[in-house]
């Protein structure tokens, strides 16, 4: 089967103009004849179901937290790019394009991402009408910071929660809609199959969790902006809940997975601390403005350090490899996750890490502490040669940015970051692939969409910082209301679609009897005993490096370790009740299979391309190389199993970029 | 560490619950409170009894599942922190722990320490927005200049994670802090003033409904507070309130 990307003809500036110019649209009056599934509702959802309800579709929208305000967007910290150009510095949204093509390592759709920079400047916009508190800077005018991959500071923030403050702005907006009756609101309810009638998305199956009943919901459209699946590694900074199970059951039911092994590997997560952790904690990227990377240059201090015989303060700025600023002068700490998660990864693998387990590294504010405090010290004319003063009026400043931030580190890790250096490693963070998606956000189901970090369409192999925020709210906003009423043009006669029908019949039958098998399977592990299992597997041969040996075993002990699982797991309760257990189990069923699956994508990917490390293809100087025949959408049509899934390649064309190595030195 | 848990059991919302013993060993100082409940539901698995139900799902402190009553305290006896980045170094070899939830009339129990706290959503529901419509079409970001200090006062409001331990902590259960911070939040920016009056009277109207009780003025509910949410907030919403009956 071809793919057809649907993408406009037309000059690359002019696409979404002349597409929204020429969709077929839906009359008021018809909207209210027409239902909309919404399943998550974190940026992406959350947004999508608020704009639908104001348009005057019937939205049903369903989230397994307790309240749609708990989706995992919004733990997102840093910020949000948008090319607004306010600090006059050469912003563009050809230059927002440009950085994010180049970011995602040429592997992203060209029209997809020029259309997210074409409405980035909107989002904050829309934000700021909504009542998001953006840090303002004294003229009371938004404020801006810089991220990773870039020269310009696009970055809008809110302290260090900036995804808590852009999700409660949707979920503000969605309730709204909630007390308008407009959408219905499903909390504690998960998907846990989509229907198909007639070739088209037509409905889902889903469990209500406080209750364990089954539910048939139907609609017009399903749309599916359920997030990402680095839990499958079972430690990483998502959410507990956090899982594939809708985007993995819609691709069981047609909808092909694309670039499941493009993995983002965050650079600045606390290191893990012991076999019982649960979750790692991300420290936002947005503290390499200030923070300096490093590991002592010589073994002596390495060891010192490790035996807590010296302090990382002792240390001379002479002794120090400032290995970022070294390796990648013009970006500096600033490079991309995927550079720093490397550059991290290739000191701790030659033995300087500057912690017990030898997995960490050096994030540093002195410099900037220092540096704030001079200037704070200038400004109200105070002695600037007083160091306790410049360093605690230098701390204010670094409290005022980033005080959320230092204070969970404190917390979790019972050392002061304002006066020793954090130690941070890399860790899972989010999923650049996801459900392949045309230009119109549509899998190919017709009639099922998949938005945010479900799709794979705008971040190619590696996604900058404070792009996820952008991403989700463009499509949730701006792209999909407007993609999915050229679609459901054609669906103002159908009328309301019946759920008792043979498709729900069958549906629901496969949920149930999957319930059933895990409930009386009655085996000897609990469920988490296999998530740690294949968290182990993903990490060790699927995780920052990867070779094709690693990966061929890893797809045969994956294999292996689901045998088991349906085999031997142990899920305590009923299925007529709040059974957390069994709602885990249904999600690791799925992770056990999409983890396979990723191995297999990883395998036929034989270059480096941003996340996606094999060893075997790097330049001399260890960077990620790209090969050409290697520049395509690897979209998996499953067959039964997943070491049966099919490929079917989207080729990439760069008419508006020139294709190069991707250098930040 | 060796420690002793008596923590509230309640199959769901129709049967009576009570507290259970449970010993449990080998918790070091670097786990959270969540992880050190992890450990014991695997051992009350592998043993064949039922795991305890607990709200949870960020643990990093921001999307307010997690909750929890732990020896008298909402989130436990740490400040400025969610149970989730509650650390066992807080504790001692050979402590007793009692864990109970969130307790409340607008908050029924679900399952063990699981509660229901949609009441919560619907106050927001009632007046917890801005209308306007997500068009995009509004005028530039930079259009009206706000004063920082209103702008950083309006964040602290509305950095409220919605968990409810302000309504756990208060004798009378009343949730004037969660709405306050809320309120607080639109009225302090230009975008939300024009809406002010009846968000006010639509939000208290819903808090009263869902059987919230009346604020006293103790400020448990500040002390309790993870997120430091001041009683400032409960100030103008008192402010806020007044100003609206006085308009009608």
């Amino acid at each position: 089967m071809a793919l057809d990307s649907k993408i406009p003809e037309g000059p690359l500036a002019d696409k979404w103009t002349n597409y929204k110019n020429n969709i077929n649209l839906v009359n008021p009056a018809n909207k209210r004849n027409i239902d909309v599934i919404v399943v998550g509702t974190g940026l992406a959802g959350g947004s999508a179901a608020a704009t639908l309800a104001e348009l005057g579709y019937n939205v049903k929208a369903f989230c397994f937290q307790d309240s749609p305000r708990r989706a995992h967007s919004i733990a997102a910290q840093g910020g949000i790019n948008a090319a607004k150009n306010y600090q006059g510095d050469g912003d563009s949204t050809y230059r927002l394009f440009y950085d994010t093509v180049k970011g995602g390592d040429y592997r992203s759709r060209e029209a997809n991402v020029y259309r997210l920079a074409e409405v980035s400047a909107n989002i904050i916009d829309q934000c700021v009408a909504q009542g998001v508190p953006f840090a303002r800077e004294y003229g009371g005018l938004l404020d801006n910071r810089s991220f990773g991959g870039v020269l310009v500071s696009r970055t809008f923030y809110a302290a260090g929660q900036t995804g808590q403050q852009l999700l409660l702005g949707a979920y503000s907006a969605m309730n709204r809609q909630i007390g308008r009756g407009k959408i219905k609101m499903y909390n504690r309810h998960e998907m846990l199959d989509v229907v198909i009638v007639d070739g088209k998305a037509r409905g889902i199956i889903a469990r209500n969790l406080v209750t364990g009943e089954i539910e048939r919901h139907s609609a017009h459209a399903v749309v599916l902006g359920t997030g990402g699946y680095g839990n499958v590694f079972f430690l990483s900074t998502n959410a507990m809940g956090s899982n594939v199970t809708a985007a993995w059951k819609a691709h069981k039911r047609g909808a092909f997975f694309a670039n499941p092994c493009y993995t983002q590997i965050h650079p600045t997560c606390i290191p893990v601390s012991g076999d019982h952790q649960s979750k790692l904690t991300l420290m936002s990227e947005s503290l390499r403005n200030d923070g300096r990377i490093w590991v002592p240059k010589n073994m002596e201090d390495v060891l010192a350090i490790r035996e807590g015989k010296l302090k990382p303060t002792a240390i001379p700025e002479e002794n120090r490899d400032y290995y970022l600023e070294r390796r990648y002068p013009a970006f500096g700490n600033l490079v991309p996750r995927d550079v720093a998660s490397r550059a991290a990864k290739e000191r701790c693998d030659a033995g300087y890490g500057v912690n017990k387990t030898g997995e960490a590294v050096y994030l540093d504010f002195a410099s900037a502490i220092e540096r704030y405090g001079k200037e704070q010290a200038t400004v109200r004319h105070l002695d600037v040669n007083d160091k306790a003063l410049v360093k605690k009026l230098g701390q204010e400043v670094i409290r005022e940015k980033y005080g959320n931030l230092f204070q969970m580190y404190e917390k979790i890790v019972d050392q002061d970051p304002y006066n020793t250096p954090m130690m941070i490693y890399p860790a899972v963070h989010y999923t650049m692939g996801g459900l392949w998606v045309d230009y119109n956000l549509m899998t190919n189901v017709p009639g099922l969409y998949a938005i945010g970090e479900a799709n794979f369409s705008d971040h190619g192999a590696n996604r900058l910082g404070a792009s996820a925020l952008m991403q989700g709210l463009a499509d949730g906003y701006f792209v999909l209301p407007y993609t999915i009423g050229d679609y459901l043009s054609k669906d103002i006669r159908t009328g309301k679609i019946p759920t008792n029908t043979p498709e729900f019949d069958q549906a629901e039958k496969n949920v149930k009897d999957s319930l059933d098998h895990l409930i009386n399977n009655k085996g000897t592990h609990s469920v988490d005993h296999f998530h740690k299992r294949l968290g182990k597997i993903m990490w060790n041969k699927c995780g920052m490096a990867r070779n094709a040996q690693g990966l061929q075993e890893a797809i045969v002990e994956i294999a292996e370790l689901r045998k088991e699982f349906w085999r031997d797991v142990r899920v305590p309760g009923t299925q007529n009740e709040y059974n957390e257990e069994l709602a885990k189990a249904m999600r690791v069923a799925d992770y056990l299979e999409l983890g396979e699956l990723f191995a297999k994508d990883a395998l036929q990917r034989e270059e480096s391309a941003g996340g996606h490390f094999r060893e075997e293809y790097q330049t001399e100087e260890g960077e990620a190389l790209r090969r050409p025949e290697f520049q395509y959408v690897a979209a998996w049509e499953f067959k039964g199993e997943p070491k049966e899934a099919v490929l079917h390649k989207e080729e990439l064309k760069y008419e508006n970029i020139e294709v190069k190595e991707r250098s930040y030195k | 560490m060796k420690l002793t848990l008596k923590i509230w059991r309640q199959k769901n919302a129709d049967t009576k619950g009570k507290l259970v013993d449970y010993q449990i060993d080998g918790i070091e100082g670097d786990m959270s409170f969540l992880e050190m409940l992890d450990v014991l539901n695997e051992q009350l698995i592998n043993k064949g009894e039922e795991p305890v139900a607990f709200d949870h799902d960020c643990r990093e402190g921001i999307c307010g599942t997690c909750s929890l009553y732990i020896n008298g305290e909402a989130h436990g006896p740490d400040r400025l922190v969610t149970t989730c980045q509650l650390h066992m170094r807080m504790f001692n070899d050979g402590d007793t722990i009692h864990i109970e939830p969130f307790r409340a009339t607008a908050f029924p129990v679900i399952k063990d320490l699981v509660v229901d706290r949609s009441s919560f959503d619907r106050i927001q529901h009632a007046g917890g927005f801005i209308s306007v419509n997500t068009s995009g079409n509004t005028i530039d970001a930079n259009a009206i200049p706000i004063n920082k200090h209103d702008a950083d006062t309006a964040f602290e409001s509305a950095t409220c994670i919605g968990c409810g331990a302000c309504v756990a902590s208060c004798k009378n259960s009343s949730a004037m802090l969660f709405v306050g911070a809320k309120v607080s939040q639109f009225a302090l920016l230009p975008q939300g003033k024009i809406e002010a009056t009846e968000r006010v009277l639509n939000m208290v109207k819903q808090m009263d409904e869902e059987g919230f009780g009346n604020c006293t003025n103790t400020g448990a509910c500040e002390v309790e507070c993870p997120k430091g949410i001041s009683l400032e907030n409960i100030a103008r919403l008192n402010r806020e309130y007044l100003a609206a009956g006085l308009k009608g």
